[in-house]
């Protein structure tokens, strides 16, 4: 298949299965069938597409033009390649889950959460082949709004407010700051092209550069930096799926994946080094690894404690750009798939203990662990791999981070990872110490057991898989080498 | 233009630049003399199409060869009156006449539950005055023409408005503040017009502005400036001379909102760029700090406070009436810039959000044939009884926002860049701003149209066709022109170009 036509493809096919699921909102097991063929032929178009082109980066082509220079235009390069491979091969995972999640609780309006997610899947894909910022920029809303109907879903004033607080950061940022960044990128540059070392050198100097940079940065509220965070912890309120897919890998790497292309291909690491415009990012980003830590330890939600671990970990990709040299970037661009993999674990787990027993709060969860063992086992590894502990994937990318720090001559930098990986461990370890360890509150025991098949089978494959990224690990670095001009 | 070249012009597309206003004006009393309502609508879709058509073509003509010069009756100007159209006024052109033949279809089930049928013929004829004088007010060169066009508009709206007295009686009053506000308006515009008579002895445009730039102004011409400033000002609802405007877009007829919402404010913006630009031409000081000091802080005001209003809104129709007064302010603002871009942005505002208002009120004209009345709290849930209107709405308040993909986007993308080429950061910051207002007020209806329950005892019951196509036609335009963007930002751009740069520079 030529790469360009399975690009449009890896849209498509999302896109046509959000309209057949509308067509089949009255044969629930078809529909749900049908939408897991897409996942399965999205995912095996992108496994087509990294056949064809490796780590290679190929030329753009435009599919129309909006302005003259500005295009909406795609390409295949390693990053959004990446990304792409990480977000369609969780959907198949997910939708199962999901598919069992929704059965096993009896949510309502089936056809408008699996349509809905299946178009914010399209827009991902296009978000990750984007060629250009504007074309970016047009997927990246499109996600925000594809996303909102998931977040409302249940529909109470609760789940309102939350979708409320969802898309108004959301869009209050990408709107209020990304937009004005990007029109000035344009207006200065004439261009919005990814372009390996960056635009802007030699059209932006000085303190412009930081305020530039700055707008970008808040600009992405997808990438959860302080303070325009609230909106991750307010869309928990969404069912578990979405939680698990969107704010544990699309969403949140979605912005995250801006972010790193924004310092890549728009400012260049280089650039960014020299003018240290980025300096100032990455003391939010550390502020934000740290608060966030501190506040999730705080939380007795477990979806909120995940929460808050998630906006912590985005920062360490957000640090890796702010720390402006090329392991710090190819660190965070492996956390992507690392942290993905280790969150979604997590938050099947949660919604696994949800569906089995209907408690959210950590406070109730004791002795659970004994009853549930496959879902606390598999809490348990993705929980190490977030800690970053080896033989799991997450001990990686926090290494190459480390690194990145000591090439930047940031000695701060590395204690704040090192400090965060304790304060991952004290707030997410006691969550299977006291499902294992701890009495069961009396009474209510004998009633509950392991969730569905459905449910608990997609945690226990992506905890395996944390396991089996520690060992291709070198691989992922090596196929990830090109975007800070490696030549591997 | 030499008067042989005149009189040889007699093949009937030399005629196009008269034939718009002609067709639509014939047909008018036509529809009285026939009096039959089943052939009223007919009469008045064949005009208002064949303008349409007409308008494509002059568009095409103007984009390819500049402008076009039309003496009525073979009186040359500047002794008689003056067609004169160049891209500016052709892109207006378009816009009223593609919205107007797009709003008829619609208004034939429109008008049965809104409208009294023993009406049902004048209103076709009343529709077809307000087009014929819109389309008049855009095409003359003549002065004083434009004023008996607005006329011939704003009479025949007042009537339009007034139709909506069946549903509610408060339309009655609408109309009458309107028609006060309205006349005191033309009254305003007719003085200044008066003054320029006065001070130049001339009412041809092109002659006028040759006048100024060969003597220079004078108090007269100075004071006759401000006059029409206020006058089309009130016209066009800016922002503290807007009153007219809630009352009369929440009462009117569905049909007619629709209508007028995306056409007559445009007119007038269209009327004051002409005489801004045209006739007192940019490098006039005084009229630079007229635009400076006033007409931006107007702008300005008007995009917040509007704004705010329409968030505070619980009616969705006086909602969207609030967000026209806003939006009039983007416009003003990219006027305001005194640049090409600027002036690029304001004219495909105009356009791109008139679209964008014709498919919401459209939309909510659909919901109301349902729900009985544009209160949020009576259109909860009509996302699940009426899914094809409510998500061409969803649409069309996306463009309004301004999200990618949209018409809107495009608009705001140009106005952000205009600003930011003149270094005006504020401004830039206050653009996006006022769209954060707009996401509040159009998510509250998306809100109240999908994630609350339909009343008991719902059941799917979609728009009638003849309402659907149009408004989906209007709502897919906004996704069409948010995409490719090569029809209206070159006609924007041309258009910018020649007021910028001169009415002169382009003729014959």
């Amino acid at each position: 298949m030529e790469t360009n036509t399975a690009i449009l493809l890896t849209m498509l096919i999302p896109a046509a299965a959000a309209i057949g699921n509308l067509l089949l909102r009255n044969h629930a097991n078809l529909r749900d069938s049908m939408t897991l063929g897409a996942a399965f032929a999205t995912f095996a178009t992108v496994l087509v597409i990294l056949t064809n082109v490796g780590n290679t980066t190929t030329e753009a082509f435009s599919l129309l033009t909006v302005f003259p220079g500005l295009d909406i235009a795609f390409n295949v390069e390693p990053l959004g390649l990446l990304f792409a491979i990480v977000a369609s091969g969780l959907w198949i995972l997910t939708h199962i889950y999901g598919v069992g999640y929704m059965r096993g609780n009896n949510e309502d309006n089936h056809t408008r959460f699996f349509a809905s997610f299946s178009l914010a899947i399209g827009a991902v894909m296009g978000l990750a082949f984007s060629a250009n910022m504007f074309t970016l920029f047009l997927f990246y809303e499109m996600l925000t709004l594809s996303t909102y109907p998931l977040v409302a879903h249940k529909g109470t004033p609760e789940a309102l407010s939350g979708a409320r607080t969802y898309l108004g950061i959301l869009m209050g940022t990408s709107i209020g700051f990304l937009l004005v960044a990007i029109i000035w990128t344009y207006t200065i540059t004439g261009t919005l092209d990814f372009t390996q070392g960056g635009i802007l050198r030699g059209h932006i100097a000085g303190p412009m550069v930081a305020l530039l940079l700055g707008l970008y940065a808040f600009g992405i509220g997808k990438a959860a930096l302080m303070p325009f965070h609230r909106w991750l912890p307010a869309a928990m309120v969404a069912p578990t799926p979405v939680s698990a897919l969107l704010h544990a890998v699309a969403v949140v790497k979605a912005g995250v994946f801006t972010m790193l292309k924004v310092g890549i291909y728009i400012f260049g690491i280089d650039f960014l080094a020299e003018t240290g415009a980025s300096e100032w990012l990455m003391w939010v980003a550390a502020y934000t690894i740290i608060a966030a830590s501190v506040v999730a330890m705080t939380k007795d939600n477990l979806k909120a404690r995940l929460a808050y671990s998630t906006i912590s970990q985005l920062s360490y990709i957000t640090l890796g750009m702010a720390l402006a040299t090329s392991m710090g970037a190819l660190g965070g661009g492996m956390h992507i798939a690392m942290h993905a993999m280790g969150k979604i674990t997590l938050f099947m787990c949660a919604g696994s203990i949800y569906v089995a027993t209907h408690k959210t709060e950590i406070s109730q969860m004791n002795g659970l662990g004994r009853i549930m063992p496959i879902t606390y086992g598999a809490f348990l590894i993705g929980a190490l791999s977030i800690i970053g502990l080896p033989p799991l994937g997450g001990s990686w990318s926090k290494w190459l981070l480390i690194i990145g720090a000591a090439d930047a001559g940031q000695k701060v930098m590395i204690a704040v990872l090192m400090v965060s990986s304790l304060l991952n461990v004290a707030y997410l370890l006691p969550i299977v110490g006291k499902g294992f360890f701890w009495p069961a509150e009396a009474g209510e025991t004998p009633a509950i057991k392991e969730s569905p098949t459905l449910v608990w089978l997609p945690p226990a494959i992506t905890a395996f898989g944390c396991l089996l990224l520690f060992f291709y690990a070198t691989d992922i670095r090596d196929f990830l080498m090109p975007i800070v001009g490696g030549t591997q | 233009m030499s008067a042989q070249a005149l009189h040889t012009a007699r093949t009937l597309s030399d005629h196009l630049p008269v034939l718009i206003i002609i067709i639509p004006f014939l047909a008018a009393p036509l529809t009285v003399l026939i009096g039959s309502r089943r052939l009223a609508w007919p009469i008045a879709f064949g005009a208002a199409l064949s303008s349409f058509v007409i308008s494509v073509l002059l568009l095409l003509r103007v984009l390819d060869s500049g402008v076009i010069s039309y003496a009525i009756g073979g009186w040359l100007p500047p002794i008689g009156i003056e067609y004169r159209i160049d891209a500016a006024n052709a892109f207006v052109l378009l816009l009223v006449s593609a919205i107007g033949t797009i709003v008829l279809p619609y208004t034939i089930q429109s008008i049965k539950s809104e409208i009294p049928e023993r009406h049902h013929t004048l209103f076709y004829t009343m529709y077809l005055l307000c087009f014929t004088g819109l389309l008049g007010v855009v095409v003359t060169g003549d002065a004083f023409n434009v004023f008996v066009f607005l006329e011939v508009s704003s009479l025949s709206t007042y009537v339009l408005v007034a139709m909506g007295a069946q549903t509610d009686k408060r339309a009655l009053t609408a109309a009458y503040d309107y028609l006060v506000m309205g006349t005191t308006g033309a009254t305003f515009f007719v003085i200044g017009i008066g003054f320029i008579y006065a001070a130049t002895g001339t009412l041809n445009m092109a002659d006028i502005a040759l006048y100024i730039q060969v003597h220079g102004t004078n108090r007269t011409l100075e004071t006759a400036f401000a006059f029409i400033m206020v006058g089309m000002g009130l016209k066009a609802a800016v922002y503290p001379l807007h009153l007219w405007l809630p009352n009369a877009y929440t009462y009117a007829p569905s049909a007619v909102t629709s209508f007028i919402a995306g056409t007559a404010t445009k007119v007038a913006i269209y009327v004051l760029l002409r005489f801004m630009f045209t006739i007192f031409q940019p490098d006039f000081l005084f009229e630079m700090h007229a635009v400076r000091w006033v007409m931006m802080p107007l702008a300005i005001l008007a995009m917040f406070a509007a704004s705010l209003i329409a968030v505070f809104q619980s009616d969705f129709k006086r909602m969207l009436a609030y967000s026209s007064i806003a939006q009039i302010g983007y416009i003003l603002l990219g006027i305001g810039l005194l640049s090409t871009t600027g002036l690029t942005a304001a004219i495909v505002h105009l356009f791109n959000h008139g679209i964008t208002k014709a498919a919401l009120f459209m939309g909510v004209g659909a919901l109301v044939l349902r729900s009985g009345s544009s209160f949020y709290a009576k259109i909860e849930g009509m996302g699940k009884v009426m899914p094809f209107t409510s998500f061409a709405i969803v649409i069309a308040g996306l463009s309004l926002i301004g999200v990618p993909g949209t018409a809107g986007f495009i608009s705001k993308w140009v106005l952000v860049q205009a600003a930011i080429e003149q270094g005006y950061w504020p401004l830039a910051l206050a653009i996006v701003g006022s769209s954060l207002l707009a996401i509040i007020y159009v998510w509250r209806v998306i809100e109240t149209l999908y994630m609350k329950q339909p009343a008991d005892g719902w059941v799917k019951q979609e728009a009638p066709l003849t309402m659907l196509v149009p408004l989906w036609i209007m709502a897919g335009a906004t996704v069409w022109f948010g995409i490719d963007t090569e029809l209206t930002m070159t006609a924007a751009r041309t258009a910018a170009d020649g007021l910028l740069h001169g009415f002169m520079a382009g003729g014959q």
